[in-house]
């Protein structure tokens, strides 16, 4: 995690999350040896982090960044403006963070070894989120186009049912609703 | 009695009015009996417990999972990131 996010998950040496080197994301992955079916002999590389600022995808490009792979996919979740016809101003996140990301992980190195990943990297906003900027962004990366893409609504799917990350809604007439889909 | 601390999350925490909920039960106790325990405890969670699961040390555990005093406790109301 980032800046006003206090504490993060850490499971050993792995680094999940972090108030550290901002920016500087060589420390603050998960370099598990994880074997994609794919690849077997080359580990996973994941980095996961919430964060109360804008997700900033440059990071996760270089995060990405694999001469030996064909496919980049991303996902990115925005506030929208209109549900039905209610206008939202903003939503704001919440998590129960440590476990999320713990959460954020685990389904991370499932999808890469389901769909032949050789990295994949998701970052979720916590706090106010505007209209029209981004709650999530996923990105992954595979040899071909086929693991890559049919990951993005797989990952999105779990992290909407098992992840612990809670979205309000503000309404521009003034009233407030937490999301808990039944 | 025993007490366990519940930490509690979003709606849930709203309608408790706190981070945190006190239930107090005998042990052993599952998680399913907490479960109901928090809903005598705090009544106001009724209309919301059935959809909710308990984590145990951040896991999801079943509703025969044994409890014990001393474990992290979370009422985990429906998610909704992304």
């Amino acid at each position: 995690m980032r800046d006003s996010i206090p504490g993060s998950g850490d499971a050993g040496e792995t680094k999940v999350g972090g108030d550290d080197a901002k920016g500087d994301l060589s420390k603050r992955c998960d370099r598990d040896a994880k074997p994609s079916t794919a690849r077997p002999e080359r580990p996973v590389r994941v980095f996961i982090d919430l964060t109360n600022q804008s997700i900033d995808l440059q990071p996760m490009r270089d995060f990405l960044f694999d001469p030996d792979t064909g496919a980049h996919a991303w996902f990115e979740g925005v506030t929208r403006r209109t549900t039905g016809n209610r206008e939202t101003l903003e939503l704001t996140y919440e998590a129960f963070e440590p476990m999320a990301l713990s959460k954020l992980k685990e389904i991370a190195e499932i999808a890469a070894t389901r769909f032949g990943l050789s990295a994949i990297a998701i970052v979720h906003r916590l706090g106010r989120v505007p209209i029209a900027q981004a709650s999530i962004v996923i990105g992954c990366c595979s040899a071909h186009r086929t693991g890559a893409l049919a990951a993005l609504p797989w990952l999105m799917d779990e992290i909407k049912s098992e992840v612990p990350i809670w979205k309000r809604e503000h309404f521009a007439d003034g009233q407030t609703r937490w999301v808990h889909p039944q | 009695m025993p007490r366990f601390e519940i930490l509690m999350f979003a709606a849930a925490r709203d309608l408790v009015g706190s981070d945190e909920l006190c239930v107090e039960a005998t042990e052993p106790i599952t998680a399913g009996e907490l479960l109901r325990r928090i809903g005598e405890t705090a009544p106001g969670l009724l209309p919301m417990l059935p959809a909710c699961r308990l984590a145990v040390d951040q896991s999801f555990v079943p509703d025969d999972f044994c409890l014990r005093l001393g474990v992290e406790l979370a009422l985990i109301p429906p998610v909704s990131g992304g």
